[in-house]
């Protein structure tokens, strides 16, 4: 019998009995549906994580201090301030890094007029803006000059600028004061919104962080450096380079830890993926399980078919279907079941990750191979519980079959 | 040559540790074109001949030639073939699949035949010429819970029909009918045998159901005991005409409803 009458064949069959048909279909479109839903959710916090950390810059790598270490006594992370300007110095003679920054932060109270705001003043060097991909709206950033000269100028963070100055005014060469401190305003920088780390990056002012060591912390140390590689596929070689420059700065022997850590933005979004796919593989291991039950729904449903439709399996065999038409006519009934299932699931899990998206504000994205991957899963599910009640109508005696009552 | 030749043929059956002889022996030969009723009582291994010869079930020793062929040792799928290609098969309870055109049942044969199919204008021709042998053209597209348990036959025989078989297998064919639709069946039988040359085996329990054929082969025991040809052979169509004319619309009666399968 050609495939196509079968699918005919089969089509007739579940017609027969559509609101059986209709509630088998229903656990595989439950299934398929959770599991859209899920893998939607999941991807959707994969792509804001990724864009998050895109927006603090592609190429970026980060040096913190690590932990201290002497005498066998070791201090938590960040208890070591062993990074100094010149270490950030050494850093610009790695020939895969193109952009390296100080950075050394105080949080402190900035005032204008009667406006007052609490927020970061982030000490950094001329490069940050390239290496961070980030434009100013206003003015301009501040100079190499003001760097070495440790002038008493700022960029605003566009928040800063909103809560000091009001939305949408350009507050360039205003003095505002910091710790007592008169700054000039040189510009303000565009919209960043929230970092990979879930900062707000546009609380934050700028200055030379010269400035920010000399006038304002008082401290010797930079807090971290900001460095970027030439491209993002010299990324982990320039990293290696930086651990290795560091390494022989500080005089660490071979075999002993570290006492300043390297991240790039791999290494963030790794981190901060773990998370979400922890999260997410639990719910498609439950959208799974509500799969599997779907499936072995059909199979119940199959088993139960076959026995009702013994006496027509023992007339189709007696005027000459073989084995094989029997368990073909059952299979592609299972698989039309799980198939229809699928695609209605799929449909129904799109509506579903919309609606997570509209009400719990989640982002959500169904990837195209997720797509594929369900219905092929279905189609799957279909031939997997179908094959055993197709093979128990095939392999039925067709005289015990056509004397069924 | 024989259409039907069969040669000690024996059928052993073994249920948990007892032995079942249903056939201990049997030898006979069916020439083309004849009218064959088989009876005996119930586990005088007429079922099991018919299975055999139907090519349902093969034989435990002994040989069955079918159209010259030997077909008692065939694998499953080629008894399959055989079937669909050789035998016509009519049963007691009709075996029409529901909520299927009497003309869909017809065709559905034609779907499995393996070499060549056809196509459906093809089959839809076939169909219509074997229910008009079965004068019901004018039913092709009800379904069986619309017609009575005699059309359902009728229609049950176009369908063994339809690939042209060399023996047509008939096993209690009125055994779900009443009298008056017993006879216009075995009169359908009879024409075919006659006009078309049709062999017919017609296996029953009812003695006066089997003198509509030419010959009786009687079983008893696993063995054939008596075989000769029907002295007073009956004539369906004559004894039709001496009826009383039947009811108009003869409906199905409620009892047959369920009756084809699911």
């Amino acid at each position: 019998m050609s495939l196509l009458m079968t699918l005919r064949i089969a089509f007739k069959a579940l017609g027969r009995n559509k609101l059986r048909t209709a509630l088998t279909m229903l656990g595989m479109i439950i299934g398929v549906a959770a599991v859209i839903a899920m893998v939607a959710l999941g991807s959707g916090a994969q792509a804001m994580i990724e864009e998050q950390v895109r927006s603090t810059g592609t190429n970026l790598i980060t040096i913190s201090p690590g932990s201290f270490n002497m005498g066998g006594v070791r201090g938590g992370g960040g208890t070591s301030t062993r990074l100094t300007p010149e270490d950030a110095e050494a850093l610009r003679e790695i020939p895969e890094i193109e952009y390296v920054s100080e950075s050394a932060g105080t949080r402190s109270q900035v005032i204008y007029s009667n406006q007052n705001w609490n927020t970061q003043i982030e000490g950094v060097n001329i490069d940050l803006p390239l290496i961070r991909s980030w434009q100013v709206q206003y003015g301009t950033f501040f100079t190499a000059e003001d760097v070495k000269s440790a002038a008493k100028v700022c960029v605003l963070g566009a928040n800063v600028a909103d809560n000091l100055f009001g939305e949408g005014v350009d507050p360039t060469d205003v003095q505002i004061r910091i710790r007592n401190q008169p700054f000039k305003v040189l510009g303000v920088m565009t919209r960043k919104g929230a970092s990979g780390g879930g900062q707000n990056q546009d609380d934050q002012v700028f200055a030379p962080y010269t400035t920010v060591i000399k006038k304002l912390s008082g401290q010797q140390n930079i807090n971290r450096i900001f460095a970027a590689s030439r491209t993002a596929d010299e990324l982990s070689s320039a990293a290696a380079a930086v651990t290795a420059a560091l390494r022989i700065r500080h005089g660490i022997e071979p075999g002993d830890t570290d006492d300043f850590m390297v991240q790039t933005q791999d290494d963030i979004v790794a981190l901060r993926t773990q998370t979400a796919s922890t999260m997410s593989s639990l719910l498609m291991g439950i959208a799974a399980v509500s799969l599997l039950v779907g499936g072995i729904g059909i199979m119940n449903i199959m088993l139960v078919s076959v026995t009702e439709r013994t006496r027509e399996i023992g007339l189709r065999m007696a005027i000459g279907a073989r084995g094989f038409d029997v368990l073909l006519q059952f299979l592609i009934e299972a698989v039309v079941i799980s198939l229809a299932g699928g695609l209605v699931g799929i449909g129904v899990g799109y509506l579903a990750s919309e609606g997570i998206k509209v009400y719990m504000q989640s982002p959500t994205l169904i990837p195209p191979d997720a797509i594929i991957i369900a219905v092929g899963f279905s189609a799957a599910v279909g031939i997997f519980f179908g094959f055993y009640p197709a093979r128990k109508a095939a392999g039925l005696d067709p005289i015990e079959a056509l004397r069924f009552e | 040559m024989p259409v039907i030749s069969v040669k000690n043929l024996t059928k052993i059956y073994v249920v948990g540790e007892i032995e079942v002889r249903a056939l201990r022996g049997v030898s006979l030969d069916v020439e083309a074109g004849e009218f064959v009723a088989v009876t005996g009582p119930s586990g005088s291994g007429k079922s099991t001949f018919m299975h055999i010869v139907g090519c349902l079930d093969r034989p435990t020793t002994g040989e069955y030639h079918l159209d010259g062929r030997d077909v008692s040792k065939l694998s499953k799928d080629d008894l399959a073939n055989v079937r669909n290609s050789k035998i016509g098969f009519v049963f007691q309870g009709f075996n029409l699949l529901s909520r299927t055109t009497a003309l869909d049942n017809v065709e559905l044969p034609l779907l499995y035949m393996r070499k060549n199919g056809l196509r459906s204008a093809e089959r839809h021709k076939r169909a219509m010429a074997a229910l008009e042998a079965v004068n019901l053209t004018d039913r092709f597209h009800h379904y069986p819970n619309q017609l009575s348990g005699g059309q359902q036959q009728r229609v049950a025989i176009a369908r063994s029909l339809i690939n042209e078989p060399s023996i047509l297998l008939a096993d209690e064919p009125t055994g779900n009918l009443d009298t008056r639709t017993s006879i216009e069946v075995m009169g359908i039988f009879q024409r075919l045998n006659k006009e078309r040359g049709i062999t017919v085996l017609l296996i029953t329990h009812e003695a006066d159901i089997a003198e509509y054929g030419t010959r009786l082969i009687r079983f008893r025991d696993g063995r054939v005991v008596t075989d000769q040809k029907v002295l007073h052979r009956r004539n369906a169509a004559d004894e039709l005409a001496a009826l009383p004319p039947p009811e108009p619309d003869q409906i199905a009666p409620p009892e047959h409803e369920g009756e084809a399968a699911h």
